[in-house]
C-alpha cells in the first residue's frame, strides 16, 4: 500500500511521466493528484487497494499507442481498466505504474445486422450492445451480472460469463476478432469474420488472459437472434440435495435451460426482503429454471420442468406468465449480492466451479468450514454449469475477521478443485486468487504460463504481479499449506459419487 | 483401452535429449491436412485410447487423445447424447486428439459451437518432456491462461496432447431436413435471414443448385418452423445419410485434386471462383474445387472478411494456409517455443516457419 505523503522521487517521476502524456492527451485526462486518483484505487473488489503513479485516459488509438510505447521505453507497468467492476482486484493498479482506462473508447462501430455481428470499442458496456441490437431483433448473449456497467474490453479480458451462459457460451464462444494493442505498442488484429482462423487459436489464448497479454483496443462479437419467448420456473425445496437432483434430471431430460440458477435458504430470505420477488422463505433451497426459443418450444419445455419438479418433491412451482412477472422473478437472484449485503457490513464473493454432483458433497463441507470459521456464508449458484458464489458475511472493522473471511475463502477455492472444480469459474484470478493457483496447478503448469507472458509481453510491464503467481509464492503456499481442508480424506474419496450412473 | 502416458513421455524425452523431431500421429486420417513435413521420427498415439471418465448428467466427457471419435460417439449414443461439433468421422479413422489439433467441426457449428468451442481441458506433453494439465473438467474455468483451445489448429506444433476433456449434448428430441431449389446467391441471403430468425435452425448447406436446412429441437417448435419455412421435406433416412456424408466430407467435391477451404463473413457475396462448390455453416464455409492461385484465393478471402486454406492437394511443401502478417508470424514463433523451445513437435505442419 501506498503511504499517504509520495516521496520526492515519486512525485518528480510523477510529474515527469505526466508531462509526457501531456504532450499528446488533454492534461484533464491525465490524472496523478491523490484526490482525483482515488476513485481508480480499487476495482469491484475494494479490500485491496493501491494508489496509482497516472491515471491516463487516451480517447484515440494512437494515443493508448503512444501511451505504451513510453511506458515501454521507461519500465512502467500498465494496467489496463474498463469499468473497474471486476471482482478479482485484476484492475488495481500498480502502485509504480499507469492505469490506462479505455473508457473513452464508448462507441459501438457497427452493428451488421445481415452477418449477425457488432463492432464495438472496448469501453461500451455490455449491455449498450444488446440495446443497440435490440432493434433488429438480436443481442449479445453473455451477461454478466454487472452487464449494466462492464465493459465488453473488460468482458474478453476475463473471459466473463453470466447466468446464460450453459446454453449460450462465456465470452470466447461470443467473440469473432479482437484488435488489441501489446506492451511494445504495437497494434494486431486476432481472429476475423469468419468463425475460425488458421493456425493456432490466438483468440482462446487472449481471451480471459486478464490484460496481461495485450489492451483491447477493438471487439467484433457475435449477435443471437432474440427468443420468441422465455418463461422461468422458479420451484421452493426442502433441501439443497433435492434441488440438485432437479438439476440433473433437467439435463438428463435432453433440456438446455437459457438460465438455471439456485440459491441456498440464506440467500433466499435475503432476496426475499430485498427484492420482494415473492419467493418461498421457508425453502431450504430455490431452483430458477429459464427456458427461452420458439413459442412452441418453451411452452413444451416449460411443461415438462414444472411436471419434473412436482415429481422431485418441489415444496412451491411458480412460473412466469408475463414478462413483468419474469423481470419480478429474476430480481431477487440478480439482486442477491446486494441484499445479502445489506444484512451484513461486508460480504465477500467466491467463484470456484465444481462438477454439479459435488454441490451437495461441498454445501456440506462448507457449512462445516462455516461453523469453524464463525463466519456466516450465503449461496448462490450458476447451477447449470457448476459454478458457486459462496458469499462469506464479515464485518471488516472487526479485528481479524477480514483475514478470516480470506482463509475460509480460500479453503472453500480448495475443496472446489479437490472435487475435480478450479478456483474460478468467471470472476478471473487477478491479485486475489494467486494464493491458490498452486492448488489447481503445478510449478510447470505456472512456469507454462510465465513463457506464455513473456511471449507476448517480454519485459512483463502489462498488469504485473496479476493472474499468475511467482514460483516462489508457489512454493511457499506449498510449504505452508500441507492440510489443505478440514475433512480432506473425505473430500478426496467423494470423487466418485459425481452422478455418473444417474442418466 | 491403455494408458500410454508414460511410453509418449519417454519417447519426447529421448527425442529431446537426441535434439530430434517428431511427427504426431494416431488414426492418420487427417495427413493430407497441412503442410507435408519430415521429421526424425513419428510418435504413435493410436494406443492411447479410452473414454477416461464420462458423466452425463454433468455434460462432461474425459478420453485419451488416441481415442477414435466413432468409439466417443457410441458410449455418448448411449445416453442419448451427441458431439455436438459434429467432427469429421473419416471413415472411422478420426480420433479426438486430431480433430481438436486440426479444428474441424462439422455442419452444425455454427449453432452448437465448434470442436474448439467444447473444449474444457487437456492434458500435454510440452517440449520439455514435462506433463502438464490446462482447464478442467468443468463447464467455467478462468484460472491461467487458455493452453486448451490454444491447440485447436495448431497441428499438434504445441505439444503432444493426452487427454482431452469436452463438454457434451444431449441429442435433439426431433429433426426434420428441408430442401429448396435456388442458386448460390439466393441460397447465402435466404441462409443468413434464416440464421437471424429464433428458430430452431442447426445446419445450412448449399451445394449444385439445392439449399439444405436442418431444424433440431423440441417436436413443436422444429414442426411448426418447417411449416413456416416450407420447401420440400426430406424422408428422415435420406437427411440422415445427407448430413453424415457432410460430416464426414463424402461429397466428391472434398476429395477433388486441389480443394479450397474458406472461413469468411456468413453473408459475403458469391465469390467468384470458377468450378464445383459447396456452401456450409449457414455461408460461412466455403468449399471450392479447382486449381487456382494461391494469392487470388487469399485475395478472395480478405474481401470476404476470413481465410482461406489450401486444404487438399496441390504442392504441400508449400504454404497451405491463409498467411498471417510478420508480427503474428513472429508472436506465434514466441509462443511456439514457450511450449516447444527446441521446435521437436510438428515442425512446419501448419506454417513453414512454425
Amino acid at each position: 500500500m501506498q503511504s499517504a505523503v509520495a516521496s520526492p522521487d515519486r512525485v518528480a517521476k510523477r510529474q515527469r511521466i505526466a508531462q509526457r502524456f501531456n504532450e499528446f492527451i488533454d492534461s484533464h485526462y491525465v490524472i496523478s493528484d491523490s484526490e482525483t486518483l482515488k476513485p481508480y484505487e480499487c476495482d469491484g473488489l475494494s479490500a485491496y487497494c493501491e494508489e496509482a503513479l497516472i491515471v491516463v485516459l487516451p480517447s484515440t488509438v494512437e494515443q493508448a499507442q503512444k501511451v505504451l510505447k513510453i511506458c515501454h521505453e521507461e519500465n512502467i507497468p500498465v494496467v489496463a481498466r474498463g469499468a473497474g467492476t471486476g471482482l478479482c482486484a485484476g484492475a488495481m493498479p500498480h502502485g509504480d505504474g499507469v492505469v490506462l482506462s479505455m473508457a473513452k473508447f464508448n462507441k459501438i462501430l457497427e452493428i451488421d445486422t445481415d452477418a449477425r455481428a457488432a463492432r464495438v470499442q472496448p469501453g461500451v458496456r455490455n449491455l449498450a450492445i444488446s440495446e443497440a441490437a435490440g432493434d433488429y431483433n438480436l443481442y449479445y448473449g453473455p451477461d454478466p451480472s454487472s452487464q449494466i456497467a462492464c465493459t465488453i474490453g473488460g468482458n474478453v479480458a476475463e473471459n466473463s460469463g453470466g447466468v446464460h451462459c450453459l446454453k449460450y457460451g462465456l465470452t470466447v464462444h461470443n467473440l469473432l476478432s479482437v484488435q488489441f494493442l501489446t506492451m511494445e505498442g504495437e497494434l494486431l488484429t486476432i481472429g476475423s469474420e469468419g468463425l475460425d482462423s488458421c493456425g493456432m487459436d490466438l483468440m482462446a489464448l487472449f481471451t480471459g488472459s486478464e490484460g496481461l497479454l495485450g489492451v483491447v483496443t477493438e471487439v467484433r462479437v457475435k449477435l443471437l437472434p432474440k427468443p420468441e419467448r422465455a418463461q422461468v420456473v422458479v420451484a421452493g425445496f426442502d433441501s439443497v440435495p433435492k434441488a440438485g437432483d432437479a438439476v440433473g434430471e433437467i439435463i438428463a431430460k435432453g433440456i438446455i435451460p437459457g438460465g438455471l440458477e439456485m440459491m441456498d435458504g440464506f440467500a433466499i430470505k435475503a432476496a426475499e426482503d430485498f427484492a420482494k420477488a415473492g419467493y418461498p422463505v421457508d425453502a431450504q433451497a430455490l431452483l430458477l429454471c429459464e427456458v427461452d426459443g420458439t413459442d412452441e418450444e418453451v411452452a413444451e419445455h416449460i411443461e415438462a420442468v414444472e411436471t419434473l419438479f412436482r415429481e422431485l418433491g418441489a415444496t412451491s412451482v411458480r412460473t412466469s406468465q408475463s414478462e413483468e412477472e419474469r423481470a419480478r422473478l429474476w430480481a431477487g437472484r440478480k439482486s442477491a449480492f446486494p441484499a445479502v449485503g445489506r444484512i451484513s457490513p461486508d460480504y465477500y464473493c467466491m467463484d470456484g466451479t465444481i462438477p454439479r454432483g459435488q454441490l451437495t458433497h461441498v454445501l456440506l463441507e462448507m457449512q462445516k468450514m462455516s461453523e469453524h470459521y464463525g463466519l456466516r456464508v450465503a449461496n448462490v449458484f450458476h447451477a447449470g454449469d457448476g459454478n458457486l458464489h459462496p458469499l462469506i458475511l464479515f464485518d471488516a472493522n472487526v479485528p481479524g475477521e477480514l483475514e478470516r473471511t480470506e482463509e475460509f475463502g480460500g479453503k472453500i477455492l480448495e475443496l472446489c478443485v479437490e472435487v475435480g472444480g478450479c478456483i474460478t469459474g468467471e470472476h478471473g484470478v487477478g491479485y486475489e486468487k494467486l494464493r491458490q493457483m498452486p492448488a489447481q496447478f503445478s510449478d510447470s503448469e505456472i512456469e507454462q504460463f510465465h513463457k506464455v507472458k513473456r511471449a507476448f509481453d517480454a519485459k512483463e510491464l502489462l498488469n504485473p504481479g496479476k493472474g499468475i503467481p511467482t514460483l516462489r509464492s508457489c512454493q511457499e503456499y506449498r510449504s505452508l499449506d500441507l492440510d489443505l481442508t478440514p475433512n480432506a480424506q473425505v473430500s478426496a474419496n467423494s470423487n466418485t459419487d459425481a452422478g455418473e450412473f444417474r442418466v | 483401452m491403455s494408458d500410454l502416458t508414460n511410453e509418449l513421455i519417454s519417447q519426447v524425452r529421448d527425442a529431446v535429449e537426441a535434439k530430434e523431431t517428431l511427427a504426431i500421429s494416431a488414426g492418420g486420417s487427417k495427413a493430407f491436412m497441412g503442410r507435408q513435413i519430415e521429421t526424425d521420427r513419428t510418435i504413435d498415439v493410436s494406443g492411447h485410447t479410452g473414454i477416461v471418465s464420462y458423466q452425463p448428467v454433468e455434460l462432461v466427457m474425459t478420453a485419451r487423445a488416441g481415442t477414435r471419435l466413432a468409439e466417443i460417439e457410441s458410449a455418448l449414443s448411449e445416453h442419448n447424447q451427441m458431439l455436438a461439433c459434429e467432427p469429421p468421422r473419416f471413415g472411422g479413422k478420426a480420433t479426438l486428439g486430431g480433430t481438436l489439433a486440426a479444428n474441424v467441426s462439422g455442419p452444425g457449428r455454427p449453432w452448437y459451437g465448434s470442436i474448439r468451442d467444447h473444449v474444457l481441458g487437456v492434458r500435454l506433453i510440452n517440449g520439455e518432456a514435462e506433463q502438464l494439465r490446462f482447464g478442467g473438467q468443468v463447464m467455467k474455468n478462468v484460472a491461467g491462461y487458455d493452453l486448451s483451445r490454444l491447440q485447436a489448429g495448431a497441428m499438434g506444433g504445441l505439444g503432444l496432447m493426452t487427454e482431452i476433456s469436452l463438454k457434451v449434448l444431449p441429442k435433439p428430441a426431433t429433426t426434420r431436413t428441408l430442401k429448396f431449389a435456388m442458386d448460390q446467391a439466393e441460397a447465402i441471403q435466404r441462409m443468413n435471414s434464416m440464421s437471424g430468425q429464433p428458430k430452431p435452425i442447426t445446419a445450412a448447406y448449399w451445394h449444385n443448385g439445392e439449399l439444405f436446412v436442418r431444424l433440431a429441437g423440441a417436436a413443436s417448435a422444429v414442426d411448426a418452423t418447417a411449416k413456416i419455412w416450407g420447401g420440400d421435406e426430406l424422408a428422415p433416412e435420406v437427411a440422415l445419410a445427407l448430413w453424415a456424408d457432410l460430416q464426414d466430407q463424402k461429397p466428391a467435391l472434398f476429395n477433388a485434386e486441389k480443394v479450397w477451404r474458406f472461413s469468411v463473413k456468413g453473408s459475403a457475396d458469391v465469390l467468384p471462383i470458377e468450378g464445383d462448390s459447396l456452401i456450409n455453416w449457414g455461408g460461412a464455409e466455403r468449399w471450392y474445387a479447382g486449381d487456382h492461385s494461391f494469392d487470388r484465393m487469399v485475395e478472395l478471402a480478405e474481401s470476404a472478411g476470413g481465410q482461406v486454406s489450401l486444404y487438399r492437394g496441390g504442392d504441400r511443401t508449400d504454404e497451405v494456409l491463409h498467411p498471417v502478417n510478420p508480427s503474428i508470424q513472429a508472436l506465434q514463433q514466441r509462443i511456439k517455443a514457450s511450449v516447444d523451445p527446441q521446435g521437436v513437435f510438428n515442425p512446419g505442419r501448419a506454417f513453414g516457419w512454425l
